[in-house]
């Protein structure tokens, strides 16, 4: 079976997740979000690539970074964009997801941006679209339920290779709740992908899925060993609101082992980067001294965020 | 055919662009080919001003036929462009469409004093309203071919003619 991303020359058609997706294509999404860093340095912030189009914002959760740099992206690429809030629309009086996919077709939509809290939404629309002959409409998952979170994780890449030049010689550690983390799904398949020779997961047992290690990683469950050396230290933030049942005895005893203080941080290479993919809970998984310290990399994360959804965006665009 | 020899041309060409400057000027070559002459024009004037580089792929009127070319350059601008005389280079002059590209793209900058075109290479072709002030040398090459110009041993600049 063709992998439902791509068309049938082998180019990026919609960007649903990254598990799957040959290196090739990552590393060309990294190469051509390059460019569009330096956009942000112009007296005119604007490109003409999308012209024309218009960009849905599908957000049935709640998320303010990752749609307001998604609006960012497309907006200096001159596309129209249109913020849907779910919360105030048809789907509460029980429209479908689908029949909400038609009548925005319907509307001359070229690309939806879907963020939805089961998993598997955007494939759906994808594969409804395909269905409705509607090729030409692209979709990208602005992170699906626990499943992934494609953007986040290119973002992580192209920070990671911003500052450390190359993946094949690295160790790096993904420190958390990696249970209820899209991001840390499409994290891992981005790193080893990308030829990343070791990553490891850090976390109690009660906070990585079962048999979490065939995806390729080390599993670690105490932090200073877990640290040891690494070159790249991605924390996840704790996700309270996904938190069913007694996983954690509180946020105290959680930061007491697994918060990233620059105390444990010592046990890392001297010129780790720590990245965080926000909104940071601060006294829980991070301390405010290392999220604002030197190691931090995380403001600069949400910058080049910007440069990948453009080059995304530009890439589904021309396919 | 004949081609002619592209480091002898490039070298004529700064001869021509010469008394045309203005103590502002600044260059700005197009990837990948313009680059490389700019840098030529660049040093043999001894212009103050840095040499601009431009990828105008951003800007290109065939984008939603063909999509992004996949090996994208970043553009580098490095002055003030409002109000200052500019030079674009580019190797082979054809359509037209890469300098009309290359214009919006600087406009984007800024609002120039004035925008000029030097080429080393005019094939004929124009589709647009495009003409350059200074030019190496006007050949005719037929539709079909591509006029390429390539960097080898040394740096060295080379023409050569290749089928599209």
């Amino acid at each position: 079976m063709r992998n439902p991303q791509l068309t049938k020359n082998g180019e990026l058609q919609h960007l649903l997740t990254i598990d799957g997706l040959p290196r090739e294509i990552l590393t060309a999404i990294l190469d051509t979000a390059a460019p569009f860093t330096e956009v942000a340095e112009r007296e005119v912030k604007k490109l003409p690539l999308l012209r024309g189009k218009s960009v849905f914002n599908l957000f049935f959760e709640n998320s303010t970074r990752t749609r307001t740099t998604f609006e960012i992206a497309a907006k200096r690429l001159s596309a129209d964009v249109i913020n849907l809030n779910i919360n105030t629309s048809s789907t509460s009086k029980g429209e479908t997801l689908l029949d909400t996919v038609d009548n925005l077709s319907a509307m001359q939509a070229d690309m939806f941006v879907v963020r939805h809290a089961a998993s598997g939404a955007p494939f759906l629309i994808a594969q409804h679209l395909a269905a409705m002959g509607l090729e030409h409409i692209h979709v990208i998952n602005a992170g699906d339920g626990r499943h992934a979170h494609p953007t986040q994780g290119l973002l992580d890449m192209y920070t990671i290779r911003h500052y450390k030049r190359n993946f094949n010689d690295l160790v790096v550690a993904i420190v958390g709740d990696v249970l209820h983390s899209r991001v840390a799904r499409s994290q891992i398949h981005a790193l080893t992908t990308l030829g990343v020779p070791e990553v490891r997961v850090i976390g109690p047992k009660t906070l990585l899925p079962s048999e979490v290690e065939k995806l390729g990683v080390r599993v670690f469950h105490d932090m200073r060993e877990g640290l040891k050396d690494v070159d790249v230290v991605m924390m996840l933030r704790l996700q309270n609101e996904r938190m069913k049942g007694a996983l954690l005895p509180s946020p105290q005893e959680f930061f007491k082992s697994y918060g990233l203080t620059a105390d444990k941080l010592q046990c890392a290479k001297p010129d780790a980067i720590v990245m965080h993919p926000g909104p940071m809970n601060r006294g829980v998984e991070i301390d405010s001294a290392v999220a604002d310290g030197p190691h931090a990399v995380i403001l600069p994360q949400v910058t080049f965020g910007i440069a990948v959804r453009m080059a995304v965006m530009s890439m589904l665009a021309g396919a | 055919m004949q081609l002619p020899d592209a480091e002898g041309l490039c070298a004529a060409l700064a001869e021509r662009l010469r008394p045309g400057l203005h103590p502002d000027t600044a260059l700005v070559g197009i990837h990948t080919g313009g680059v490389w002459v700019a840098e030529r024009l660049h040093a043999a004037l001894g212009l103050k001003t840095a040499l601009g580089r431009l990828d105008v792929s951003f800007y290109r009127d065939d984008f939603s036929r063909s999509g992004l070319h996949p090996q994208l350059k970043s553009s580098d601008i490095p002055f003030e462009v409002e109000e200052r005389p500019i030079v674009i280079v580019d190797d082979v002059l054809y359509t037209g469409r890469t300098i009309r590209a290359a214009m919006n793209e600087i406009f984007d900058y800024g609002r120039p004093a004035r925008i000029d075109l030097a080429v080393l290479i005019d094939r004929g072709g124009r589709e647009l309203p495009v003409c350059p002030r200074w030019t190496g040398e006007i050949l005719q090459v037929e539709p079909g071919k591509n006029l390429q110009l390539e960097r080898g041993e040394g740096n060295k600049l080379t023409l050569r003619l290749i089928d599209a």
